[in-house]
């Protein structure tokens, strides 16, 4: 089954970049290095917590605009295109394509949050290589934080989980409707821990019932969010990570699974 | 389009570039904009930290970035207008929000205590909202000594009131990493509480600090305190000179009678004010250093 998924995988992240995704990172470096020789002057010594504030928020952005923009095309192209005609008569099942165009997506965005993280990992060993030891003794964290990797990686599965919603939708909407759902979902998922205490701002028992319901059901983005808490050096335990990480994945099964059974049902004759 | 003709193309799309640029600095030097009507007043169109909160999902440390970069902004640029049109309204807004927008950002609050309280024309003289920041900052990090000390140190210098300075230097002590100097601050307020000798000690601990704003701040503190000491000095000895009838006081009639060997300056070189009718010693209003955060008696 693999060997049908890899090609369909390669071809999408081939497309990618022959669609000029790897400029974001172009300009994701400029950001970071103008950022960096800027804000020295404006923010009073806060410039190397602006610095992993403003590349973990820009990985995370840049992702996302990838993951929807991209994602929403992924099947609507083919379907557009009527390549789907040509691809579904060779011995790839349409749960299999569903999984290749899925993993090249993946791949695109590994490749870009790698090669991001990378980045601002040589801005931050320059600015601590540039600071007085007394300057860098009074930083939350250390410049060159490992910790920083644990928001990276909860980035990447948020955007991984982003990207099976935009790919759901887009298997039987259109890739306008995909966005709009795609985005309005991820927004709702920011706001989804609201849901959970709903009860304690509305009288009505279905009311709260329903918002209780809604909070299990959406997704839970903001639980992704530790950008903050890794910045100032506070802990994040390796049973949050691990328990985030598994609800991702999840969540991520749920969707391509739901998926393959719509798009199975699709009729391309 | 042939491909011979794209480099012409782009050639052409530089030299219109340039033309808009050359235009641009043509219509400006024939028509001068008009600046000060272009001068735009500052403004916080959302003043609510919680609806900033919900209008960046996700991306709140970043604004909490650029309402601390504005803050310093609405600081730096009210320090250094027209005397008379200093305006710090904006500065509580501007840190509330950075500190709602990210709770552990610790120089926000910090820089509230220092500044907020720093009297007006300086700053907008209000250790009320500098205290109200330094509580939210505890309400954060309730472990974080840094916080309890600054407050101490607000109670201390801005409000005098010793008693409360004593209180949050005990608990500032009481926190965990707190260092070894802080617990014998407490009896200093409360015994020592018009010894400048305490002050000193605190402005020298704040000088160790890394920011060169706070280190200024505690030069400039330091050198009034050193003001304060080279008053207490000079007063005694213009009191001491007797006026004849239609004379007052000045440097020149002192110096002449053998009291001062010239005219005494400031630690920041500037000449000490004396007021010819009453003989007040004082730093002068030019001074870097006006006004001390001590008021010099009236007569």
């Amino acid at each position: 089954m693999s060997v049908n998924i890899k090609p369909i995988a390669v071809h999408v992240f081939r497309e990618s970049v022959r669609d000029r995704v790897p400029y974001t990172l172009v300009l994701f470096a400029v950001l970071l290095i103008a950022a960096s020789f800027l804000l020295g002057q404006l923010t009073a010594g806060q410039d190397i917590k602006i610095i992993k504030d403003l590349g973990l928020a820009a990985t995370s952005l840049f992702g996302l605009f990838i993951a929807v923009f991209i994602g929403i095309a992924l099947v609507s192209k083919e379907v557009e295109r009527r390549s789907i005609y040509g691809l579904l008569t060779k011995p790839v099942s349409r749960a299999q394509f569903i999984a290749g165009k899925y993993a090249g997506l993946l791949v695109t965005l590994a490749v870009n949050v790698a090669i991001m993280t990378a980045a601002l990992y040589l801005v931050l060993a320059y600015m601590t290589w540039q600071e007085p030891a007394n300057v860098r003794a009074a930083w939350d964290a250390p410049g060159v934080d490992p910790a920083l990797l644990g928001a990276v990686l909860l980035i990447f599965v948020e955007l991984a989980l982003v990207t099976a919603i935009a790919l759901f939708f887009s298997t039987f909407s259109t890739p306008m409707l995909s966005a709009a759902l795609t985005l309005g979902l991820w927004i709702a998922g920011r706001f989804n821990a609201d849901l959970r205490n709903f009860d304690a701002v509305v009288e009505s028992a279905p009311a709260a019932w329903l918002a209780r319901v809604l909070y299990h059901v959406l997704p839970d983005f903001s639980a992704f969010d530790v950008k903050l808490q890794v910045v100032h050096g506070l802990p994040i335990s390796a049973g949050y990570l691990a328990a985030t990480v598994a609800y991702g994945g999840a969540y991520i099964l749920a969707l391509l699974l739901a998926a393959t059974v719509i798009f199975a049902r699709r009729d391309f004759k | 389009m042939s491909g011979r003709g794209s480099p012409l193309l782009a050639v052409a799309a530089v030299a219109a570039l340039g033309g808009a640029v050359a235009l641009q600095a043509a219509r400006d030097a024939a028509y001068p904009r008009d600046e000060a009507a272009q001068v735009r007043t500052e403004q916080l169109y959302v003043r609510s930290p919680e609806a900033i909160k919900r209008l960046a999902p996700g991306f709140n440390a970043l604004a909490a970035d650029v309402y601390w970069i504005r803050a310093i902004q609405h600081f730096g640029g009210a320090r250094l207008a027209e005397p008379g049109a200093q305006d710090y309204s904006l500065l509580f807004p501007l840190l509330d929000i950075a500190t709602t927008l990210d709770p552990y950002f610790n120089i926000a609050y910090r820089f509230g205590a220092i500044f907020l309280s720093e009297p007006h024309p300086g700053g907008p003289g209000r250790p009320d909202l500098a205290v109200r920041l330094l509580q939210k900052g505890i309400a954060a990090q309730p472990t974080r000594w840094q916080y309890y000390h600054d407050l101490a140190f607000v109670h201390y210098w801005h409000t005098r009131d010793y008693e409360a300075a004593a209180e949050w230097f005990r608990r500032a002590s009481e926190q965990p990493d707190a260092p070894a100097w802080l617990a014998p601050m407490v009896p200093v307020m409360l015994t020592r509480a018009e010894d400048r000798t305490s002050a000193r000690t605190l402005w020298h601990q704040i000088m160790q600090s890394d920011q060169q704003w706070l280190q200024r701040t505690a030069e400039r503190s330091l050198m009034q305190l050193d003001a304060l000491d080279a008053i207490d000095v000079l007063q005694p000895i213009v009191d001491r000179v007797a006026l004849s009838a239609g004379e007052q006081y000045s440097w020149g009639l002192l110096a002449r009678r053998g009291a001062v060997r010239g005219t005494p300056l400031d630690p920041a070189g500037v000449p000490f004010e004396l007021y010819p009718e009453s003989g007040i010693v004082s730093v002068s209003r030019s001074s870097p250093l006006f006004p001390l955060p001590v008021e010099t008696p009236a007569r």
